[in-house]
């Protein structure tokens, strides 16, 4: 119980992992091409959390200064924005052609 | 020893912290669960959103309020509304009707499995000796995180990622440009 | 009880606002205070808007609903509550049900870091002005799930149209908000802030309102953000979404009674809330008109009587208009009425002039002086221009806006730092 009270990394860390793996299973297993974009958001949200939280940790033992795990969340946040910026564009270009969201349909080179 | 432990003795700290974490990390959870999910796209897009929202709170609880702001703006503001916006764009109503799941359902589940076996053994085995510090025991002065951010990305002489900043920039331009051809009607 | 009471005045006194300060119950009372204001002044934004329009277009506006239709307002909250809630058929319920309290949430929570005076705002974050924009840009969220929820195409494109207006004018207010604080950054440790009371302490330091400041370069920022601030809340002229000859009110077509009203609700209160992001970067905040050209214990004491002097005023134009009343018996309780409204008036006006009271008041008073001053120029706005057609709003938004926040930014980060860039070239040509 005084582990539970007591908040430390490796909570944040649990909370990252648990949240990657259901960014995974939403990847692996959904048709809808958004639903499957928005999993990927949420595996990139439980980087950043990791990062987050090593930041604090690096923080705690190197300075107030040691910041390097926020700057790096910053940059993968303006990475998310331009990729799903891209995707769903590549994902309206291929709706105009075949009029369709399911990923196990996108299948025009197949033989 | 770290001088700052010594010189700055724990002030305010930190009310009802498990509280929080607790509260916003089954927030986060079931959002999650919710994204991957619902029938409807519009559904998990919500949840998404209330999960993001629940993660601006955590890092507030990790002292990172710069990120927290960014968070905000970008994900939750910016991005999903794209997405919302996607999905009203071409969102047809035989979508709620068909499969959600596709064939590979199980192997997929499998795999995430695998991972999250990988995970429990990092985590209890290698991870164990060198976490259990507790976070946020030390209260620091937090009207600098901005400005420390800001002297890691730009100062002349303790900022590192200047040219990760630029090449930030430069791929968002790419991203731009990529978006816009996209999804011309016409090239 | 006696603990209790210790905790309560322990705050009492204290330089800092009541969530710096760690004090539950008075950071409570001020959220409660926010909140009471708030709504009275979006009830009196509804009687302010309909009058001063009819005014501006040479007519009365409502008469009848109590003397000179101050009542008004209460009769539309009574009717909006009482009408039926009809949501409409194959809309998704909980969706339906859930937009109105996103853009309400967004509304209201961005109030927590508005400062009314030096220790007057809820709580004090080091990252103010980044977490209004934020909290401002969660309610384009509401109002597109809001127009898909309805199920019906005048609400979807209005939405559509709404949003992405909203969104196109966000950036050009990042801009000037941007090159607001570079200003800030201008004292003696080079360092900037983003706290809101910090901006306005770094103009009380700087002894210049930065609407002044590297003119006319504060003046454009200050414009570039009073026009994005208008197309953000979708107000006219840029109300092309949610204009009813166009689209029969847009976003919020299907929503009636209580529903609508809460969206009202919202639009006021985001008004008001980029209205106070404007005041507090550009025109000082709480700091009253020439704090340092008239120093002087004399000149303070001449300011501080200004807010009572403003209610006995408002008091007066109610007596008058009591005597100009019609003398017919049916007009005897609106005569009564309006008297006593002015004599209320009147009484707060005299308690203002308290020495107490005088001291605490000054800084909320001057702050909410300001942001009337603001609401005026929207109503003024909305009698005025004509409609902009949406791709014109657009391209003003892109093409004209972004640009000139662009260019406004390198050219105020220039100016500042002037004397370290003439001494690095000297550097680079010794």
């Amino acid at each position: 119980m005084h582990a539970m009270m007591e908040i430390s990394t490796l909570h944040y860390l649990v909370l990252g992992a648990a949240l990657f793996l259901l960014g995974v299973i939403g990847v692996l297993t959904r048709r809808n091409v958004v639903i499957v974009l928005m999993s990927i958001e949420l595996i990139l949200n439980a980087v950043n959390l990791n990062l987050v939280a090593f930041s604090r940790y690096w923080q705690s033992l190197h300075g107030p200064s040691a910041l390097h795990g926020q700057v790096f969340a910053i940059f993968i946040i303006t990475d998310a924005a331009a990729e799903a910026a891209v995707g769903l564009g590549i994902l309206i270009a291929f709706f105009r052609n075949k009029e369709t969201v399911n990923v196990d349909e996108v299948n025009l080179l197949k033989w | 020893m770290n001088p700052s432990l010594t010189a700055n003795p724990p002030v305010n700290p930190p009310v009802a912290t498990p509280f929080f974490f607790y509260g916003l990390a089954a927030i986060m959870i079931i959002g999650g669960i919710l994204v991957i999910t619902r029938k409807n796209a519009v559904h998990s897009a919500l949840a998404l959103i209330t999960t993001l929202l629940a993660q601006a709170g955590l890092y507030l609880m990790l002292y990172a309020p710069f990120v927290a702001g960014v968070q905000i703006i970008l994900y939750a503001g910016g991005i999903m509304v794209l997405f919302l916006f996607v999905i009203m764009l071409i969102s047809i109503e035989r979508q709620e009707k068909e499969r959600q799941f596709n064939k590979q359902w199980l192997v997929g589940i499998v795999a995430a499995g695998a991972l999250g076996g990988l995970f429990i053994a990092v985590y209890t085995t290698t991870a164990k000796g060198i976490l259990f510090p507790p976070v946020g025991r030390e209260s620091y002065v937090e009207g600098q995180n901005t400005q420390e951010i800001a002297s890691l990305l730009f100062d002349m002489h303790k900022g590192m990622y200047m040219f990760a900043f630029e090449i930030a920039s430069l791929l968002l331009l790419v991203a731009i440009i990529g978006a816009v051809v996209m999804a011309k009607k016409r090239i | 009880m006696n603990d209790f009471v210790q905790y309560v005045s322990s705050y009492l006194g204290s330089d800092k606002t009541p969530g710096a300060a760690g004090n539950f119950f008075w950071a409570t009372v001020y959220v409660l205070l926010v909140f009471v204001g708030l709504s009275v002044a979006v009830i009196a934004m509804n009687w302010l808007e309909r009058k001063i329009l009819a005014h501006m277009q040479i007519r009365l506006g409502p008469m009848r609903v109590g003397p000179h239709g101050l009542l008004q307002p209460i009769a539309d909250a009574l009717k909006l509550l009482l009408k039926e809630d009809i949501i409409p058929d194959g809309a998704d319920k909980i969706v339906f049900w859930i937009a109105p309290f996103i853009v309400v949430l967004a509304a209201f929570s961005v109030f927590v870091v508005v400062p009314f005076g030096q220790t007057h705002a809820i709580t004090d974050m080091n990252i103010g002005i980044l977490f209004m924009l934020g909290v401002s840009s969660l309610s384009v969220l509401g109002i597109v799930t809001a127009g898909w929820a309805s199920n019906s195409h005048y609400p979807l494109i209005g939405a559509l149209r709404s949003s992405a207006q909203m969104v196109s004018y966000e950036v050009a207010m990042g801009l000037a908000v941007v090159s607001a604080i570079l200003m800030t950054s201008l004292n003696a440790a080079n360092t900037g802030t983003l706290s809101m009371i910090g901006i306005v302490e770094a103009q009380k330091q700087q002894e210049i309102w930065f609407l002044f400041k590297f003119f006319p370069l504060g003046i454009i920022a200050f414009t570039i953000f009073a026009i994005a601030m208008v197309a953000e809340t979708n107000r006219a002229p840029f109300d092309l979404p949610e204009a009813e000859s166009e689209l029969t009110a847009g976003f919020h077509t299907e929503y009636s009674g209580f529903r609508w009203s809460l969206f009202f609700l919202a639009e006021y209160s985001a008004m008001i809330a980029v209205s106070s992001i404007a005041v507090t970067l550009w025109l000082g905040g709480w700091l009253r008109p020439f704090p340092n050209a008239l120093q002087g214990s004399t000149w303070d004491l001449a300011f501080s009587l200004i807010p009572g002097l403003t209610f006995l005023f408002l008091g007066a134009i109610c007596f008058y208009n009591t005597a100009r009343m019609p003398k017919h018996p049916l007009f005897r309780i609106q005569t009564i009425g309006l008297a006593g409204f002015g004599a209320v008036l009147a009484l707060i006006g005299l308690v203002m002039f308290l020495q107490p009271v005088r001291d605490r008041v000054g800084d909320i008073f001057w702050f909410s002086a300001k942001v009337a001053g603001f609401m005026y120029l929207y109503i003024w706005y909305r009698g005025t221009f004509p409609r902009y057609r949406f791709d014109q709003l657009m391209k003003v938004g892109w093409k004209v806006l972004l640009p000139t926040g662009l260019a406004l930014l390198i050219l105020t980060a220039i100016v500042g730092m002037r004397t370290e860039l003439v001494a690095q070239v000297r550097e680079v040509f010794r």
